[in-house]
């Protein structure tokens, strides 16, 4: 009888096994090079003119191809565009296209693609969260805002192999600009007759070095190699697959154990080790982005601009990159990153002063504004929930107490955080912000008094509204970087934001992988790479 | 021979598969009326769940298309006309049942090329396979480990058993996840350290194992128990005495009694398995629903967070009221018609 239930067990157990199922990997052919990326999570949509993160963009570059691209190091370089020429008044842009660029169904990129989908970006009946990039383009806005028609959007094709840009005003980062995934163009025949289906495998129609190949949800997004791009000779890597995976920790170890060529963005807290045992590997580059704590101007006590220095000077922020976060940030005492284009960042004043100057300095503007042993200062800092910011949370507030400054540090999930900081409901708030384009209005926008709630230090100040405006209008290239320095000093004597760090990005890259160079932007085209034998 | 003495069932059904299977077909009317009110009954249930997760995700800040860059007024409006986010709260709640009883869940939020029903429908398999088998291991190791500890109780065998039970139930599987992918993923490279693989068994090994362990833990621990409070009962004694080999009364007489804790634990298991998923997912890389339900809720996916608490709301009432169906079939005691 005992017999009989093991039997039945090993029975039920074997139907189990059974139930697990067909063996049906996605292994690649034997001679096939498949390049493996741990993206850093599922992309919202593969529509380039509906998507808006950065885990996107990295599979949708490889996918479309825009009119310009980036070359391995961040450079704007001709896409699709042969060439183009730029009128003397900075307003008109025409492109000459490769007659040899072809969709990858065997239809030639035309220019009445990029004019078709420019259009499309801008409808409001697109829905698309990032319209707002191509702004500078004329009448985008009124046509995003559905004041305007889309057929007067400033495109227009010139006959198949030439296409037009006007815009609305001289717009030096405009060719940067193009490089966006915003800006890639679609394929009218595949979404007018797919809709919304158009992004499944088999519908879609690419004109990128890849094609969509098989995509699960929230499993993988495998992309193969287009056969009509123009380029098609030299790629030779030969399908790419991306994961999804969210926990960097749990894909850290699938790199370790050989399961992927690429991992993009790396857990902080494992930087020294890698640092140590895959120092051939670890890639860590200047990224563009800053790293801010955001102040209520509009309430006490950061309404007081010396408040608002005095805890700017007092951190330690050498100290804070070398031990708290760790993995090369630099300390930011400007708001712009250093090798931003066109342009020459400014630096607080006090950078050049030791801690202990800067110290003493704080703590005579936080009397001066009536703060001192009888009078604490006492403030909320908010962040959202995260083991790096809380980390450094702490270590500013402990920074801080020496000035007497007692902070309360609060910490709510990221959709709650972002909403207080929106509607002011915060005294001092954590924010990061990444640069969209390669240039330093990308950065200095978010104090403008028209940026309104994503201002979230409600920062408003004349001179400075003057000078971006005046800036955005400038077509001099030179002329206008002054405007933007001069603006950005502004920002250093009023500080109604303090800048902690500036990003790095962080990638294990296989030894494998060929032809990997960091960029400011981050961004990698699986064209340029080659997978080594090993 | 006194009542309690007789063994329950030994005599009319001498092998416990039959009987069962007997018993169900004999009383197939009565049980049938009896899930039928039961799922009649889960109804309002479901409908005060699902009415709760609406409003109660409505009352958090923040919505779906929340970014780091803020969307112009005209452009936000206009999306959120589109998703029917600008009527009242209640007339949403409308037209989310309305859909619903039409049965469509509506697209997904965050996941924009998928509807919250391809989502399901494409994660649900790869969860179910995983669960399953994870609820069949822990039932059969478990209770195998647990009867062996009962049989030779206060043994070593029996501390040893018990000491790993107790690290199983102690140690949170989002510390054994890791642990196990880092030794047999990295280290020792048996088998991969996450990832689907397309289904490959390989790749489902090391999370199957991981979302059992605690329940594995679990069940040796009740069917230890159970199983020794049963071998002291009379009628075990009453089978010893009429000179049964020991095997045939653990196996004919004890086992059957000293399983239906385990039976009945099966419904918190489930739920054991089910929220145990949301960790191994995310740790494995698994692209089953279990991850849908934390970052449904983080990305303000309103529709899939209220797709996937249907879906399990339904399952685990079913489920549920499986268990009891069975519990009825092991224990002559139950009846339906009540």
């Amino acid at each position: 009888m005992a017999h009989s239930t093991i039997r039945r067990a090993a029975q039920v157990l074997a139907a189990a096994v059974v139930m697990v199922g067909p063996i049906s990997a996605i292994m690649p052919a034997a001679a096939e090079k498949v390049l493996r990326i741990a993206n850093m999570a599922e992309p919202e949509t593969l529509d380039p003119h509906k998507s808006s993160t950065v885990d996107a963009s990295n599979i949708l570059r490889n996918l479309f191809e825009g009119l310009m691209v980036l070359d391995p190091s961040g450079n704007v370089a001709p896409g699709v565009a042969e060439s183009f020429s730029i009128s003397e008044d900075g307003l008109t842009y025409s492109f000459r296209l490769r007659s040899n660029a072809k969709w990858s169904n065997g239809e030639p990129v035309t220019a009445y693609d990029f004019v078709y989908s420019l259009r499309r970006i801008e409808d409001p009946k697109t829905h698309s969260q990032y319209a707002e990039v191509l702004y500078p383009i004329k009448n985008a806005q009124e046509v995003n805002t559905g004041k305007a028609a889309p057929t007067e959007l400033g495109v227009a094709a010139s006959g198949p192999g030439t296409v037009e840009i006007t815009l609305k005003a001289p717009t030096p980062y405009f060719l940067q600009l193009l490089t966006h995934t915003s800006a890639l163009p679609v394929n009218e025949r595949a979404v007018t007759r797919f809709g919304d289906e158009w992004l499944k495998p088999g519908n879609m129609a690419s004109n990128g070095a890849y094609m969509l190949g098989d995509v699960k949800p929230n499993s993988h997004v495998r992309i193969v190699k287009n056969p009509n791009y123009w380029d098609a000779a030299k790629i030779t890597i030969d399908a790419a697959v991306f994961d999804p995976s969210e926990d960097r920790a749990g894909v850290l170890k699938r790199y370790r154990a050989g399961e992927f060529d690429v991992l993009r963005d790396l857990p902080n807290d494992q930087l020294a080790w890698l640092r140590q045992n895959m120092p051939q590997e670890l890639h860590i580059a200047p990224y563009a982005g800053v790293y801010f704590y955001a102040l209520n101007t509009t309430k006490p006590p950061f309404n007081d601009k010396r408040v608002r220095l005095a805890l700017s000077m007092a951190i330690n922020r050498e100290i804070l990159v070398e031990k708290i976060t760790a993995a090369g940030e630099l300390p930011a005492y400007g708001f712009v990153p250093d090798g931003t284009a066109n342009y020459t960042p400014r630096r607080a004043p006090w950078r050049t002063m030791s801690q202990a100057q800067r110290e003493t300095a704080a703590q005579k503007l936080l009397s001066e504004a009536g703060y001192g042993p009888n009078k604490p200062l006492r403030f909320e800092l908010a962040y959202n929930t995260s083991e790096n910011h809380k980390r450094i949370a702490i270590a500013l507030a402990a920074m801080w107490k020496k000035l007497n400054v007692s902070v309360e540090l609060v910490n709510t999930e990221w959709k709650v955080h972002l909403s207080n900081m929106r509607i002011g409901n915060f005294q001092m708030g954590r924010e990061g912000w990444i640069a969209d384009y390669n240039d330093a209005q990308s950065y200095l926008f978010l104090l403008q008094t028209s940026t309104r709630q994503q201002n979230y230090s409600r920062f408003s100040n004349p001179e400075y509204d003057r000078l971006m405006d005046e800036a955005s209008v400038t077509a001099d290239a030179g002329k206008r970087a002054a405007l933007l320095e001069q603006a950005e000093g502004i920002l250093l004597e009023e500080m109604p934001v303090i800048p902690i760090y500036f990003y790095v990005s962080k990638n294990l890259v296989s030894t494998k992988v060929k032809g990997w160079q960091d960029n400011p932007l981050d961004a990698e085209y699986l064209r340029n790479l080659s997978l080594a034998e090993q | 021979m006194p009542a309690d003495l007789r063994a329950p069932g030994t005599l009319r059904f001498a092998r416990p598969a039959a009987c069962i299977l007997v018993r169900a077909i004999l009383r197939p009317r009565s049980m049938l009326r009896y899930s039928l009110r039961r799922l009649a009954g889960a109804i309002p249930t479901l409908f005060v769940v699902m009415t709760a997760a609406f409003f109660m995700m409505r009352l958090a800040p923040g919505g779906p298309f929340d970014r780091d860059r803020m969307l112009a007024p005209e452009v936000e409006a206009n999306i959120r006309e589109a998703y029917n986010l600008d009527e009242p709260l209640v007339v949403q709640y409308g037209i989310y049942l309305s859909k619903l009883l039409r049965g469509d869940l509506g697209p997904s939020f965050r996941y924009q090329d998928y509807t919250v029903a391809e989502l399901i429908g494409n994660g649900f398999p790869v969860s179910f396979r995983i669960g399953v088998t994870a609820i069949l291991l822990a039932l059969f190791v478990g209770a195998a480990f647990g009867i062996a500890a009962a049989l030779r109780q206060n043994s070593l065998l029996d501390h040893a058993v018990m000491a790993v039970a107790m690290i199983g139930i102690t140690v949170p599987n989002f510390v054994m996840a890791p642990l196990m992918a880092l030794i047999i993923g990295v280290y020792l490279r048996w088998l991969p350290a996450g990832g689907y693989g397309g289904g490959s068994l390989r790749n489902l090994v090391l999370p199957t194992i991981a979302l059992a362990l605690p329940q594995i833990a679990y069940v040796a621990r009740l069917t230890r128990a159970s199983m020794i409070e049963v071998l002291r009962s009379n009628y075990i004694r009453t089978a010893r005495a009429k000179g049964l080999p020991g095997r045939l009364v653990v196996g004919r007489h004890a086992l059957r009694a000293a399983l239906l804790p385990v039976v009945s634990y099966l419904g918190p298991a489930t739920a054991g398995i089910i929220t145990g998923s949301v960790v191994i997912e995310t740790i494995f890389g698994i692209p089953g629903i279990g991850r849908y339900f934390v970052q449904g809720a983080l990305n303000r996916d309103y529709t899939l967070v209220m797709g996937v608490v249907i879906f399990y709301g339904s399952l685990i009432i079913v489920l549920n009221l499986l268990v009891d169906l069975a519990y009825g079939l092991l224990d002559p005691k139950i009846r339906y018609d009540e």
